[in-house]
């Protein structure tokens, strides 16, 4: 499609993996690069469709939001809740350090 | 592989002529005997299953109905969520995890009388149609051990078609229940959107994921179906569309049926694929039924625009997964922040195949290309969406294959692009958001092995009882 770029470079693959938040090594960042391309070079086709006056479909019921009574139902326990966390303490997730450092 | 279907194991129990515990046990043994070989099962619940069964039994005893699926054993796909053992995906990123709540349709499922047997691998997250990418070990194929069983869902397919269970349930996100069903030669059913709620399925492509059961038979995957499909409150996106009794509607009389079959679904198949569809086309000619020619172009833009909708939807879905809640955390490096702590451990948590797609998702969502791919597939998708409906103008189902072979060897097929082409004929379903169903059409023998062959049959939105009184009469007609 005219707009859209087929052919990736490694630094823009490196720069989709720092959107997607994924620690990818030079090697895999090359191999990803090869066939990334190969697959929006195939998807590129989609810019041969005439869609002049089509309106997008982002779901297929065109569905409005549901929404429930605004009453309190069976909620999940603490620790069900926190039964798969990687590390507790407490009634808490435990993470690293947030602030400090360089962002303080 | 001889069992009854579940329709007859559920009467049998009901009757009191079976007990559910014997028939549990003997699954068991079957599951036993032959999941090493194949991998189906990740995790076999052989006390509960037993336990489970006992109950079943005692209210029969009792004098009580335990429902309309007692003592059937089933299978749930390892993207199901339940309280019993663990809920994985087929993906490191959720070793060991284990879900604090059980899924509608397994709820539904026990409340019909339904024994739970295990859970099955897939490929990692859904993402695969060859059950390779499961970071458990590939799942081999019933009828050739060096072929895969198709997938995602292939290995609640392979254990049906092993005899390792009366029902199991898969996903379909752009064929995931339809192709593997093809290859391992049995019954599969994807519903239209939002018919069977996806509360507690781990999301995909939350605009195309459905459940739907694997079965020996039409009646079997109807049974599952009835037990499973209505609206749920735990899911918006349930349909409010009352579900028929589908065996109280009429059954089709072929004369008055008309099959549509695309042009665009006969070319690029193997040879075996040709002859099944033909064979089924010949027997619904004689049986009186009406083929009409119809046409579907947007079948050749499919896979495009299901890879970028599939992956963008995918991406966003599993932005969720960053080892700080539940699921994999990368061991802490000193000084490290928050942000490299994610990525770490996303990366070390997904598969090459979850992360590829992860990537595309990203890409076709981000600054400057958003309009070019993703907004530009969900307009195709409109246009895809109404071609399907000008056609139900014009027949009452659509008849095509599966997929366009059998079953693939094992390492076959290394190529992501080639790999996504063979849910070419299955991912507008999904698009559309109407019905399909694989039904077994026949086998390739052109290996030595005989290998299952699918024919495909798709039906309008909430139109499942006439998907479900057409596959009957096709498969009555196939095995006439």
């Amino acid at each position: 499609m005219a707009d859209a770029h087929t052919s990736l470079s490694s630094k823009d693959v490196a720069h989709v993996a720092r959107l997607a938040r994924l620690h990818l090594d030079d090697a895999t960042i090359e191999s990803y690069r090869t066939q990334l391309t190969s697959v929006l070079s195939h998807i590129a086709r989609l810019g041969q469709v005439d869609t002049t006056g089509v309106d997008p479909m982002a779901h297929p019921m065109d569905t409005t939001n549901r929404l429930d009574d605004d009453e309190a139902g069976p909620v999940l326990s603490i620790d069900q809740v926190l039964m798969n966390a990687p590390a507790r303490e407490g009634d808490f997730i435990a993470v690293p350090k947030v602030l400090g450092g360089d962002s303080a | 592989m001889n069992r009854p279907d579940a329709t007859a194991v559920a009467s049998a129990i009901r009757a009191g002529a079976l007990r559910a515990v014997d028939h549990a046990r003997a699954t068991l043994d079957a599951i036993d005997g032959a999941n090493p070989g194949l991998n189906a099962y990740r995790e076999v619940f052989h006390d509960a299953a037993l336990d489970r069964a006992d109950a079943v039994d005692d209210m029969v005893a009792a004098g009580r109905d335990p429902g309309p699926l007692a003592g059937v054993c089933v299978a749930l796909k390892d993207n199901i969520a339940t309280t019993l053992g663990q809920t994985t995906c087929s993906s490191r990123m959720l070793k060991g995890y284990r879900s604090p709540f059980d899924a509608t349709v397994v709820t539904r499922l026990v409340a019909a009388g339904a024994v739970i047997v295990g859970k099955t691998n897939m490929d990692e997250f859904a993402m695969g149609s060859s059950s390779e990418t499961c970071a458990w070990g590939v799942v081999r194929n019933p009828h050739d051990p060096s072929r895969t069983p198709g997938g995602s869902s292939g290995g609640s397919a392979a254990a049906m078609a092993a005899g390792l269970c009366d029902l199991s349930l898969g996903s379909d996100t752009g064929g995931s229940i339809r192709q593997p069903a093809a290859f391992c030669g049995v019954v599969g059913l994807k519903p239209t959107y939002g018919r069977i709620s996806r509360w507690g399925l781990v999301a995909f492509g939350s605009s195309l994921d459905q459940i739907g059961p694997f079965a020996a038979t039409v009646r079997d995957a109807a049974l599952a179906y009835g037990v499973m499909a209505g609206v749920d409150a735990h899911d918006s996106t349930s349909a409010a569309v009352a579900v028929e009794d589908w065996q109280a509607t009429p059954a089709i009389d072929p004369k008055s049926l008309r099959v549509g079959v695309p042009s665009q679904y006969l070319s690029n198949n193997d040879p075996a694929v040709t002859q099944a569809l033909d064979r089924a086309l010949a027997s619904l000619r004689a049986a009186g039924a009406t083929i009409v020619d119809i046409d579907l172009p947007m079948t050749d833009h499919g896979i495009s625009t299901y890879y970028v909708i599939a992956p963008a939807e995918a991406s966003s879905n599993l932005a969720r997964f960053d080892g700080i809640r539940y699921g994999h955390r990368a061991a802490q490096r000193a000084g490290e922040g928050l942000e490299e702590l994610y990525a770490r451990s996303r990366s070390e948590g997904f598969g090459a195949e979850v992360q590829r797609r992860i990537m595309l998702g990203t890409y076709v969502l981000s600054s400057g290309y958003y309009d070019a791919y993703y907004d530009r597939a969900l307009r195709i998708r409109r246009l895809i969406k109404q071609e399907f409906d000008t056609a139900f103008g014009q027949c009452d189902v659509i008849l095509g294959p599966t997929a366009p072979t059998a079953a693939f060897t094992i390492g076959g097929v290394t190529d992501p692009l080639q790999m996504y082409m063979n849910d070419v004929y299955t991912v507008n379903t999904n698009i559309a958001g109407i019905a399909g169903i694989n039904l077994p059409g026949g086998s390739d023998c052109s290996s030595g092995h005989a290998l299952p062959v699918g024919l495909h049959l798709q039906a309008p939105a909430f139109a499942e009882s006439r998907l479900l009184r057409a596959s009957e009469l096709l498969e009555r007609l196939l095995s006439a």
